[in-house]
């Protein structure tokens, strides 16, 4: 199948100063009411008050504001804008239905400290999303205070710490390991280290899976924790052995943590708590829709066994027999709290809402979606790209750039050509142990065409790094910056506009 | 063809010795900084510290990852390149000169022996490569 | 597509799958609704909170302020919120360029030198700092003022749990209601950092420069927190009075209250600390031909370089709030800010005064407060503010006997710009009535 593969063309997207460069004094952007009451001497003493006028801040007019960011706004790429074939970050689409649910009044002006029995909406929305994924996890012990992955990552490390401590006593001192794969991304150990673990890698076979020959040696050593592991693995694979894998582990006396940042392959058809794994994290902000906003925000619930439920953090949000939502805060063996009110509130409005949007039958048609998509683009890549393993990758694929290395093409350059074609790069360089690697989850927010062109594009570059390999190394040619000297803006780094001393 | 002066002494960990009577100098090798990439930060330790052979005395960092750097002998520390901090770069244009990071007061002289020399460095880079 | 790829079914996707493992029922969970009838849930659902729709006197660690309308416009902008970290860019000079401005007003703001791309909130910001404060001065005691936020505080011990290091309380003085005395006798040579929050939990302000004048004095830092950002356009910045690391809640500058989050984290400080900060970092950069961008940088410290030896394992953070309040402090800008916050003050001026001379309430503190003070009642609190919301539609403030046993009858009011005169004659009136009943 042919597709027209149409590069991009320079956008018109004006040049557009700092803020602070475009300022004025003396312009205004807002207007307050006057003020209603006497004006009287406050009892702040002067050496506390202000004295510089905030000076460097600026002045700007609605206008200005407006276009300073509209103008910015049109040099990002954006899931609105096409495919983000992001493996590891599940760029599906933001529906806007679940920004109008967020933003109804009832939510966004009730205040966290409000008492229960005036926010009794804002509590049944908590517990319905507990519910729905305990359901969807096996898990029946939901958090969902932490307030992104890794957030929720050390909850769960915490958990498993608590547990061990309070199951073995003085002994427990000596499990301070944490088993992690090679593959693992990078939250993972320093999630681990933040709960007084060390931590050892775990080898993954040739077939790209964890070993189990390693995993049992290194738990031969008695002072195992846990193991955390991420299933789909990062590489896109289902670890078949993952029941042996939680019973080798329980057998030395550690607990399973399992980085849900995969979910997306399993929703609807297979359960962590089914596996054998005792705790995960899950994260809304890709499995269940909620935007990615730039970088956050972002929400990492921590779902665990029975248990280790006494361990989740404080407060609990529980239904009486009366049937109203309360907040418990009556659990002597909680880690604590990990952040104050309840978490990022609105991004559970928006998973609520993506979760019954879709239906118990829609959350699983968008996992086989995401899975298809996936081995879809595998298949369409493997004639011109390195596939390492060779498995039947679930929701994401991993290539590598051995054939165009050789023409001294790398990943890098491909990523970078790729923009020139209108596409946001794939994931690159991780995970580590997989040479010059290029990770690609198209999500189920594709269709066919879309994902055609893709391939298409990619191919034309393969060609390209043969043909013309310069116009690759020097890409992209069309954005409003070029590659940016990184190494420089390291050494010296500029980390804040300064008004110019003249 | 990476650089590998007769001179100089030389560790699995891609450092290089320079012997100056009873003290040492020690950088890292052209291989190491090829491998690197582009340095934007050395951290290094304090005068009159003390450390014992392969003990890590501070960190290279490029852009994208960051190595730390072990003294492949023991002794105590008795003056740093403090133009590092201003020119990180001299650790990938000059590595066996300006790119020099600490000067020890060797605690075993004789230790330097049991290094490997440059055609022994030679090879090893050649086997890694490989 | 499946006979495309050589499948019969889309079960075959899932051969990877043992058999034991795969769900062999649909999913316990509700069946789709359309837009209609969901939308329908949820205003349900938000009717139930009374809280809401009440005027409100409520601060905290959550407060009401103005919202300028092209706030959320700028944020419904495709490009900002669905768009990703800026891994790549030549593609996303839009997020790194807002980031970049944002970590300028942030430095503005608290007088520091150099600030990171936010954090999930004030909570945790103070958690990092303290662990942040460890590793700049390898000290393990860290003295806190007992006028910190109480869920802070919480956040801070889950934090350092395993961290090896000792948090200790220092009390604060029951007449001002500020800290000073017993927070200066606490610091020793083995103290890494003094934490105050200012204003603190009970509104008041404090002495910033004496503080860090004596955590100086021993080699400590001092970690000053905001939970109430918009104090910052009427007070002194933390960083002229001398602080090492400033956090703060950022939500007050545009950022809904929406049941306690997403809010965001600032976290500043001086620059010779810039390599031990947590989070995110955009700087400066420029291309071949000279034209300047803005790239994440000094990604070394971070999680997915540096791993186990991470300043901190974050990884997303709160990015599009950080625009929501990088909108609004442009938008209200230096004039707006101080103009707000002078508003707060004069208008909280006028409720605590005339609420002291109520019979029947006093104000137990004696300290400068910016716009949340405490207010002693004649009975108890919790009671007294129930009455205020069901029966004249205010919230009255927050009972502070929700996280102190001995203050049964004291409650924290906050008045914002938002409160009008006749919303504050209102509630004098309720408390007025609400004696003499």
């Amino acid at each position: 199948m042919t597709t027209a593969i149409t590069k991009v063309t320079t956008h018109i997207s004006p040049n557009e100063q700092l803020i602070f460069e475009r300022s004025q004094t003396g312009r205004i952007g807002y207007r307050l009411p006057a003020l209603d009451v006497a004006e009287v001497e406050l009892n702040v003493p002067n050496e506390f008050r202000r004295d510089d006028d905030l000076e460097g801040m600026p002045e700007v007019s609605e206008v200005d504001v407006i276009r300073h960011f509209v103008r910015m706004s049109t040099w990002n790429y954006s899931i609105d804008l096409g495919m983000y074939p992001l493996g590891s970050c599940t760029m599906k689409y933001n529906s806007r239905l679940n920004e109008k649910v967020a933003r109804i009044a009832g939510f966004a002006n009730l205040h966290p400290l409000t008492e229960e029995h005036d926010a009794q909406g804002a509590l049944q929305v908590i517990y319905e999303l507990q519910q729905h994924l305990a359901e969807i996890t096996g898990l029946p012990g939901i958090s969902l205070q932490p307030a992104a992955g890794a957030h929720g990552e050390m909850t769960g490390i915490m958990i498993i710490r608590a547990f061990l401590d309070a199951r073995d006593g003085a002994a427990a001192s000596h499990r301070r390991t944490m088993l992690i794969p090679d593959s693992a991304h990078g939250t993972n150990p320093a999630s681990a280290h933040l709960s007084g673990f060390s931590v050892k890698t775990i080898r993954s076979t040739p077939e790209g899976l964890t070993d189990l020959d390693h995993l049992r040696e290194l738990c031969a050593h008695g002072e195992v924790a846990g193991l955390m592991l991420t299933n789909p693995n990062t590489l896109g694979l289902f670890e078949r052995n993952i029941k042996q894998i939680c019973e080798i582990v329980h057998e030395a006396g550690g607990l399973v943590y399992m980085d849900g940042a995969n979910m997306n392959a399993l929703v609807g058809v297979a359960r962590p708590g089914d596996m054998g794994v005792d705790v995960i994290h899950l994260n809304l902000h890709k499995t269940f829709s909620t935007p990615h906003g730039g970088g956050g925000p972002g929400s990492g619930p921590c779902c665990c066994t029975k248990e280790l439920e006494p361990y989740l953090p404080v407060p609990r949000i529980v239904k009486s027999s009366d049937s109203t939502y309360r907040l418990d805060h009556d659990q002597p063996k909680s880690i604590g709290r990990v952040k104050a009110f309840f978490g990022n509130y609105g991004m559970m409005l928006r998973a609520l809402s993506y979760t019954l949007t879709h239906g118990n039958d829609g959350l699983r048609e968008a996992t086989e979606a995401a899975v298809l998509n996936a081995r879809y683009v595998a298949a369409g890549l493997i004639e011109d790209y390195e596939k390492p393993f060779a498995g039947a990758p679930m929701h994401e694929v991993v290539f590598t750039d051995k054939r165009q290395s050789r023409k001294g093409v790398h990943t890098l350059d491909i990523a970078k050509r790729l923009i020139d074609y209108g596409f946001h790069p794939m994931t690159i360089y991780f995970p580590l142990i997989v040479q010059g690697a290029m990770l690609i989850e198209p999500t189920e927010s594709v269709g066919r065409q879309e994902l055609d062109q893709f391939i298409a594009a990619m191919k034309s570059i393969a060609v390209e790094a043969v043909e013309n390999p310069e116009l690759v190394l020097n890409a992209p040619h069309d954005t409003r910056v070029g590659r940016l000297d990184e190494a420089a803006a390291a050494r010296k780094p500029v980390l804040r506009w300064k008004e110019k001393q003249s | 063809m990476a650089n590998v002066p007769e001179d100089l002494h030389y560790s699995k960990d891609h450092e290089w010795v320079r012997v100056d009577g009873d003290q040492a100098i020690i950088g890292i090798t052209d291989y190491a900084q090829n491998s690197l990439g582009d340095v934007v930060y050395v951290e290094l330790p304090k005068a009159s510290e003390e450390f014992a052979a392969n003990e890590p005395f501070g960190s290279v960092e490029s852009v994208k990852a960051v190595s730390e750097v072990f003294t492949p002998i023991a002794g105590t520390v008795v003056k740093i390149n403090e133009a590092l901090a201003d020119e990180p770069e001299s650790v990938n244009s000059d590595p066996y000169g300006e790119g020099w990071m600490i000067r020890l007061k060797m605690s075993n002289p004789g230790e330097v022996d049991s290094l490997l020399t440059a055609a022994e460095y030679e090879d090893f880079t050649k086997a890694e490569s490989e | 597509m499946l006979k495309a790829m050589g499948l019969g079914s889309a079960e075959e996707l899932f051969d990877s799958i043992p058999e034991d493992l795969r769900l062999k029922r649909p999913l316990n969970t509700p069946a789709a609704l359309s837009e209609i009838e969901l939308l329908d849930r949820f205003e349900q659902m938000g009717a139930r909170n009374a809280g809401a729709r009440r005027v409100s006197f409520m601060g905290g660690g959550a407060y009401s302020h103005y919202i300028p309308t092209i706030v959320d416009h700028i944020l419904s902008r495709s490009e900002f919120f669905t768009a990703y970290t800026p891994y790549q860019p030549e593609i996303a000079q839009g997020t790194l360029q807002t980031i970049f401005e944002f970590q300028t007003l942030v430095c503005q703001l608290t007088g520091m030198e150099v600030a990171n791309a936010s954090m999930y909130d004030g909570s945790t910001a103070l958690a990092e700092a303290v662990l942040m404060a460890e590793r700049v001065t390898k000290r393990s005691k860290v003295v806190a003022s007992a006028a910190t936020h109480p869920q802070y505080l919480e956040v801070i011990r889950t934090y350092v749990q395993h961290a090896g290091i000792h948090l200790e309380l220092a009390p604060f003085d029951e007449r001002s209601g500020q800290s000073w005395e017993a927070l200066a006798g606490a610091i020793d040579d083995s103290t890494a950092a003094l934490v105050v929050q200012s204003p603190n939990f009970f509104g008041c302000i404090e002495d910033l420069a004496a503080l860090a004048d004596a955590a100086h004095a021993k080699g400590a830092l001092l970690v000053v927190a905001i939970t109430e950002a918009m104090s910052l356009g009427l007070l002194k910045s933390p960083g002229a009075c001398g602080a090492d690391i400033v956090v703060a809640e950022g939500q007050s500058f545009g950022v809904p209250l929406s049941f306690g989050g997403p809010y965001v984290g600032l976290f500043a400080t001086r620059e010779k600390y810039a390599r031990q900060i947590p989070g995110r970092l955009v700087g400066e950069a420029y291309d071949k031909k000279g034209r300047r961008g803005f790239v994440l940088t000094l990604a070394t410290r971070e999680q997915h370089i540096r791993r186990e030896k991470a300043t901190s394992n974050i990884c997303t953070n709160e990015g599009l709030i950080a625009l929501a309040a990088t909108v609004y402090l442009e938008t209200m800008g230096r004039r707006g800010v101080q103009e707000a916050a002078l508003q707060c003050a004069q208008k909280a001026a006028y409720t605590a005064r005339a609420i002291a001379k109520l019979s029947g309430y006093s104000l137990p503190f004696t300290g400068p407060y910016f716009n949340e003070f405490v207010v002693r009642g004649p009975g108890r609190a919790v009671e007294l503010l129930s009455r205020l919301g069901k029966e004249k539609g205010i919230e009255g403030g927050i009972a502070l006997s929700r996280f102190m046993s001995d203050r049964p009858n004291d409650f924290l009011v906050c008045v914002t710009e938002t409160n009008s005169r006749e919303q504050i004659d209102a509630l004098l009136e309720a408390l007025s009535e609400d004696n003499k009943s």
